[in-house]
């Protein structure tokens, strides 16, 4: 299959998209929104896309990328692969292991910990089953490593569900945002 | 260029007063007088980084230290490098580079000429404040010519810029981040890139180092020799490293302007070569089946009988990376004792039009030239692996003078920098690929087709890709269009070659030829030619003799092979070469080797001292002249190649072979070159002389693949050395992965 293909770029020229062996394992979907970002920056800086391609590819493969996945985003955006590992490895919201569709982070910086924050997870792990860093046998939710401050202290404690903050929190309201979780 | 006074700012270093030019950073200035501010990530060939902070100095009224390797100049600036501040900062950095660091000097390869140990002498306290635990991380395995030390990184990332703007193909990165931040390729894989060792001279502490020298000796025990690198015509510049007679590491000497501070893999690590099993150490007489070790006396007079029996009916093959001096006493011998026949172009297949020969191959340019060069045709040249660091320099004059470079090849191949056009077509296609590009040319410029091209073009048409070649050609002022060893190769050379010196006159483009070997030039220079005599004079047509081609085909009663040639390995032509050994009553090899292949087809090896162990000198493709003396001990009883021919010419009682060193030898060449630069030939290849073009010959078919020989299988010492030969480049030619 052949998707390479022209994509307007903001300065008014075109990026011609990468081929590749795994440039199939993305998604239409996934390409057009891949191409929406290249769209947003001058010819030659498709490098920049990269944060926006990692995040739909992850959402596409349900919650972490493999290097599979984001060799397929070197090839499409013709890139060296390392420079997409790179920045999948150094922000926290990419995991780069297999792991849970939903993830889910308990806050236990200073305000949160000073509030609670750290029964919240002590009752997520119970409740789960499961330690802080790994996911349910499901793969319904990631438990992900203990977060730094989410800079929401005034709901402390709080904690973030797949990027949606949840504050205030209780056991009970805890269970209840987990089990709403598909 | 001479900067005008806008273009200067003043300030001071220390309380001296300085100018520098605008937009130079705090560190230039520094270097450039002699002040020394400690560095790591900072290094003059790779872009600015600024993340190690080693270089922290104080500049007057800024609030804090400034790192002067990324601090911008301005006018009356004043700035402190040994002030309390500075050297306060600096101290500090030192401390927190060494928490991680596993200070394991004793067991280091690096100990001793470590940039981490000096600065730490200089900077680093006495007694470590951190009692915590160190991290830890993970070695990589990058293949068997890097080693890793990953606890060692101080993430410098040099190793990581070289990759990105040098290599141009990064391979290493930075994963993970803060506390848990490494080096490495992330999925395991070997760097690939031929210029990969160089990572392990960049890296300033013991994470990255040479595989094949790890523990293999201490920087202080060994002594340094200049050397020039032996597989290409490129002359790059090393120093060997030897401890006790061995040849242990090869590393850059740097040269700004032939190699500046980079070395290809190849000759870095192709000295592991010289230590085969195979190794001639003594003279082997071949008696009935067997052979025998014999001593040199007799060997030489053995040797001796059968030049002078065969008189005219000699055949010499030199080989091309042989000293000048050696092929220049070979050219010497061969002419004294009545024969011609004498050739170093060992996988040359087409020889026609040699009268159209230059003095010497040549690129045309300088070699820091190329890196302005701005419109490049390179026709039938696997270009990175045949001469890597011109390679490099052709992708800075793409990446920083936006020059165009297009290709005629076979198949498509990755380079390190954006290409214009490749035109690509099987081999046998390649004489009608340039005479779509000169259609196109003459098209653009309204000029004329030649007449002699006209033959090749009636039933072709350009397309878009001939189009774009001629474009890129055109592009700019300095044009080259190279021939590279593929070409040369080729059964229909001379066409190829006519047809190029037709486009490089129209274009006004300069016509190289990328002659295999690490002397070529110096090969034609010597008279190791059939049809030249030293300095590149022609022969009278009597006195010309026969090229390796026909050589073979005569089958000659006595051949002499000088150098590490073998049959099997190194000519057009195995099948033939096996032909002519096999019937004839001497096949004398002097050389570094006695493989099998070579001892089924000699009748007698005298063992020769290989390029590092030899004093002697190279021409390279730019036409320099370079000097070496022998770096290490050749082994057994193995001789220098030129007293081997001196002595054989002496044995022979030919006048004039009483030189006393190689360096006599060379200056008597010089000499002589000298005294006929009036007669000699052109120094370059004449685009003007009338081609055979009409006389289009029925090219013997070739097979494409034949023509491409592996990056590490080009000469015997690269075939036996095991790390490259171990290389996923060398695996991957053997068709294992
Ligand atoms: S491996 Fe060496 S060159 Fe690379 S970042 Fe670490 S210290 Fe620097
Ligand atoms: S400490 Fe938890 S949001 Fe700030
Ligand atoms: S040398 Fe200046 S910050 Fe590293």
């Amino acid at each position: 299959m052949s998707v390479e293909h022209a994509v307007p770029t903001s300065d008014g020229k075109q990026f011609v998209t990468g081929e590749g062996d795994k440039v199939a394992l993305l998604s239409a979907h996934t390409r057009a929104e891949i191409d929406h970002w290249i769209g947003r920056f001058p010819l030659g800086r498709q490098r920049s896309a990269t944060l926006s391609a990692l995040r739909f590819v992850q959402e596409q493969n349900d919650g972490f990328l493999t290097a599979d996945l984001m060799d397929a985003i070197a090839q499409y955006l013709k890139l060296p692969s390392i420079q997409v590992y790179e920045v999948a490895t150094f922000y926290s919201m990419f995991e780069t292991h297999e792991c849970g569709r939903h993830h889910v982070s308990v806050c236990t910086n200073i305000s949160c910990w000073l509030n609670g924050g750290e029964d919240i997870l002590a009752h997520c792990e119970r409740k789960l089953g499961i330690q802080v860093g790994e996911s349910t046998p499901d793969k319904r939710i990631f438990l992900k490593k203990e977060e730094e401050c989410l800079a929401a202290c005034t709901g402390a404690p709080m904690m973030m569900v797949d990027h949606v903050f949840h504050e205030n929190l209780t056991p009970e309201k805890v269970d209840q945002i987990l089990d709403e979780l598909k | 260029m001479s900067a005008t006074p806008e273009d200067l700012v003043n300030l001071e270093v220390d309380g001296r007063p300085v100018q520098a030019k605008k937009g130079s950073m705090i560190i230039h200035v520094t270097d450039s007088i002699g002040e020394y501010v400690p560095r790591f990530c900072y290094h003059e060939k790779l872009p600015i980084a600024a993340n190690c902070r080693m270089c922290l100095v104080e500049v007057e009224k800024a609030p804090k230290p400034l790192p002067a390797c990324a601090t911008p100049v301005v006018e009356g600036m004043k700035v402190y490098t040994r002030s309390p501040v500075a050297i306060g900062a600096q101290k500090a950095t030192m401390e927190f580079l060494l928490i991680n660091h596993p200070l394991d000097c004793p067991i280091c390869d690096q100990g001793g000429e470590c940039e981490l140990q000096d600065l730490a002498m200089g900077f680093g306290r006495d007694i470590a404040r951190f009692n915590e635990r160190k991290r830890v991380v993970k070695d990589k395995n990058l293949g068997p010519l890097v080693s890793t030390d990953m606890t060692r990184c101080i993430h410098c990332t040099r190793c990581v810029r070289f990759g990105a703007d040098i290599a141009g193909i990064p391979e290493l990165g930075t994963t993970g981040r803060g506390e848990n931040m490494q080096i490495g390729t992330y999925i395991e894989r070997s760097v690939e890139h031929e210029l990969s060792g160089n990572i392990i001279d960049l890296c300033p502490v013991g994470a990255l180092n040479s595989k094949p020298f790890r523990y293999q000796g201490r920087s202080w025990e060994m002594s340094e020799t200049p050397l020039i690198a032996a597989h290409d015509g490129f002359g790059s510049n090393l120093y060997g490293h030897v401890l006790r007679g061995k040849l242990k590491r090869v590393v850059p000497r740097p040269h700004d302007d032939i190699n500046e501070t980079w070395i290809s893999d190849r000759d870095r690590f192709s000295y592991e070569g010289l230590l085969a099993d195979d190794r001639l150490t003594r003279p082997l007489l071949r008696k009935g089946k067997d052979w025998c070790e014999v001593d040199w006396d007799e060997a030489l007079q053995v040797a001796a009988q059968e030049l002078k029996a065969a008189g005219q009916a000699l055949g010499i093959l030199v080989h091309p990376s042989s000293t000048t001096e050696e092929a220049a006493l070979a050219a010497e011998l061969a002419i004294a004792l009545g024969s011609a026949n004498i050739d170093h172009r060992l996988r040359q297949r087409d020889f026609r039009d040699a009268a159209a020969d230059a003095r010497q191959p040549a690129l045309g340019y300088a070699l820091s030239e190329v890196d302005h060069l701005s419109g490049v045709l390179v026709i039938g040249s696997n270009l990175r692996s045949e001469l890597p660091m011109l390679g490099h320099r052709l992708r800075k004059a793409v990446t920083r003078q936006g020059a165009k470079v297009a290709f005629i090849d076979a198949v498509a191949r990755d380079y390190h920098f954006e290409v214009a056009a490749q035109c690509i077509a099987d081999a046998n296609a390649w004489a009608h690929e340039i005479a779509c590009v000169i259609r196109v040319v003459c098209e653009s410029l309204s000029a004329e087709t030649p007449p002699s091209v006209a033959n090749w073009l009636h039933s072709v048409t350009p397309q878009a890709s001939h189009r774009a070649a001629a474009a890129a050609l055109l592009s700019g002022e300095r044009r080259a269009i190279w021939l590279g060893a593929m070409a040369l190769r080729h059964p229909a050379y001379v066409d190829l070659r006519a047809l190029a010196s037709e486009l490089a006159r129209i274009t006004s483009a300069r016509l190289g030829e990328l002659a295999e070997g690490a002397n070529a030039a110096g090969a034609w220079l010597a008279g190791a030619v059939p049809h030249r005599d030293v300095g590149g004079v022609a022969r009278l047509a009597e006195r010309v003799g026969l090229n390796t081609r026909d050589m073979l085909a005569a089958k000659l009663p006595v051949y002499v092979l000088l150098g590490a040639i073998e049959p099997a390995h190194d000519l057009a032509e195995p099948a033939l070469a096996e032909a002519a050994f096999s019937q004839a009553r001497s096949v004398i090899a002097i050389t570094p080797y006695a493989s099998e292949s070579l001892k089924s087809q000699a009748t007698l090896l005298l063992p020769m001292a290989a390029f590092v162990e030899t004093s002697g000198s190279y021409v390279s493709l730019e036409g320099r002249w370079q000097s070496q003396t022998a770096a290490a001990r050749a082994p057994g009883e193995a001789r220098p190649g030129w007293k081997i021919l001196r002595v054989l010419g002496n044995l022979c009682d030919l006048p004039g072979f009483a030189y006393e060193s190689s360096e006599a030898v060379r200056a008597h060449l010089a000499s002589q070159i000298e005294s006929v630069a009036g007669s000699a030939v052109p120094s370059q290849l004449l685009t003007q002389h009338q081609p055979p073009i009409a006389a289009i010959k029925d090219a013997a078919h070739i097979d494409t693949g034949e023509l491409d020989i592996p990056m590490y299988d080009i000469d015997a010492v690269l075939r036996r050395s095991p790390a490259l030969q171990a290389t996923s480049t060398a695996r991957r030619a053997r068709g294992e992965l």
